[in-house]
């Protein structure tokens, strides 16, 4: 499969992403996202706090998942900087940023990831990274990456969307389960996701298909004895994320027929205390070439910070505190039932 | 347009709350005895959403299939369990037909043959 992209469709297009979700909800009659905050007294939704800046170093992956938000795959060629990698560590260097979170496409595959990480590892910040395991085992190059990571002290999150093979690989491609399950190991072998060694290995879990993720404590012990049991697989905790309905995943909803259904599920679904929780709040996110969003999904349908501070170059801790978050239909995926997050369920 | 010719419509799913019009009373009792029924405790709310589906099956409503199929998917069961769950209720209603033929061997008897 290639990119929405590289296919030369519409919804490449984050006008077009943007338009659907609107007409769909005029269909529906559906309440906008900010008269739903205003009702649960929460509007403008502001930040808590940039705790997190989150880096998303290029759209380049080795995988074209089916629900993919970033659109990303082999065929995309955006790539951060090493100039604009530079001015991010500069804004993380900030008193009050806490982490940096580096996602994709595959991070590993920017040519500066290590160097990336040897700065950031040297300004005593916790990194996070999302790795998507079959990049570990993607050639020569990477192979080394597990301890890498290890020396670096860097919290691994990993996509994983069911512990068995045929909705893995019917979510991210191909073969793609077996080669998780073996990079899991490689990380096991490390002290990766074993109690107590100060190496986190976190795994993602989304659903599969056009429906919510149900109790993450729930499937986070489902996931951990089926693990063990059939791989010997260890992982520390397991977050369950709501897939977006933008980019690949929309495409599947319009396919499939289930886009209404979908959108009104996830409205039905409105929790005013995940609200209070969404992850914009108190994260900020950057792109390839350095524009600054709300979240990883604002960046993806372009919806860019407007102001002084529209660059990581400009970056103003209070100024970005103060701001007010950009809202549209999509944010309904972070607010529906427990709430979803990078970290997973919010409440 | 299959669905606008059958009698059940998906879309009336949603409308289940809409019960308590004419009754409230009795369907807050209700839905509240539900919502207990299905609550975790000495079964897990994903055991007993599996034991829904397969009730579900059993006396055939098409609104509880379509919903506990999505549930059991959104509390993570897989596949097998789920299609176990619905030989179960298979088991069941084709054992408690077949369990009945024993009144009728009583009435075989009976009738002197
Ligand atoms: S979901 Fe992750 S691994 Fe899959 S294509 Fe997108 S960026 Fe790559
Ligand atoms: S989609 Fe982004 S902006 Fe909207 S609620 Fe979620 S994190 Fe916030």
């Amino acid at each position: 499969m290639k990119s929405l992209l590289a296919r030369g469709s519409e919804l490449a297009s984050s006008k077009e992403q943007l338009k659907i979700l609107t007409e769909v909800s005029e269909k529906l009659a559906l309440p906008s996202f900010s008269d739903k905050l205003k009702e649960a007294g929460l509007y403008p939704l502001r930040p808590t706090g940039v705790d997190i800046l989150q880096l998303n170093v290029g759209k380049l992956c080795n995988q074209t998942c089916k629900h993919c938000h970033v659109d990303a795959g082999p065929d995309r060629r955006e790539t951060m900087s090493k100039e604009t990698m530079q001015e991010c560590l500069v804004a993380l260097a900030t008193p009050g940023v806490t982490t940096l979170d580096i996602t994709g496409g595959a991070p590993e595959m920017n040519p500066n990831f290590r160097w990336l990480v040897e700065e950031a590892s040297k300004l005593r910040k916790k990194i996070m990274i999302r790795c998507n395991l079959t990049i570990l085992l993607a050639g020569e190059k990477y192979r080394d990456l597990p301890e890498f990571f290890a020396e670096h002290k860097v919290e691994v999150v990993s996509s994983l969307p069911f512990f068995q093979k045929r909705r893995t690989d019917a979510q991210r491609g191909e073969g793609v389960f077996d080669r998780s399950i073996e990079a899991l190991k490689k990380l096991n072998s490390l002290g990766y996701g074993i109690p107590d060694s100060g190496l986190v290995l976190n795994l993602v879990y989304n659903p599969v298909g056009a429906f919510l993720a149900g109790g993450q404590s729930t499937l986070e012990n489902d996931f951990k004895k089926e693990l063990k049991q059939a791989y010997d697989v260890q992982f520390n905790s397991l977050f369950a994320i709501t897939n977006m309905p933008i980019s690949r995943f929309l495409e599947s909803l319009l396919e499939n027929g289930n886009i209404d259904a979908y959108l009104e599920k996830l409205v039905t679904a409105f929790n005013p205390v995940a609200a209070t929780g969404v992850m914009c709040r108190n994260t900020l996110s950057v792109g390839w070439d350095g524009s600054l969003y709300d979240c990883d999904f604002n960046q993806m349908l372009d919806m860019k910070l407007e102001g002084k501070v529209s660059k990581i170059s400009e970056f103003n801790k209070s100024i970005l505190d103060s701001r007010e978050i950009l809202l549209h239909q999509h944010c309904y995926g972070c607010t529906a039932g427990a709430g979803s997050s990078c970290a997973g369920s919010i409440t | 347009m299959a669905q606008e010719t059958t009698y059940y419509k998906p879309e009336d799913l949603k409308k289940f709350g809409n019960i308590g019009e004419f009754e409230p009373d009795l369907a807050k009792k209700f839905f509240d005895y539900y919502g207990a029924v299905f609550a975790d405790g000495a079964l897990s709310a994903k055991e007993k959403s599996l034991i829904a589906l397969a009730v579900a099956h059993v006396v055939q409503c098409p609104y509880c299939i379509d919903a506990y199929t999505t549930d059991t998917l959104e509390k993570g069961a897989t596949e097998e369990q789920m299609w176990e769950a619905i030989h179960v209720g298979a088991a069941i209603r084709s054992g408690s037909t077949l369990v009945h033929s024993v009144q009728a061997l009583n009435k075989v008897k009976e009738l002197g043959v």
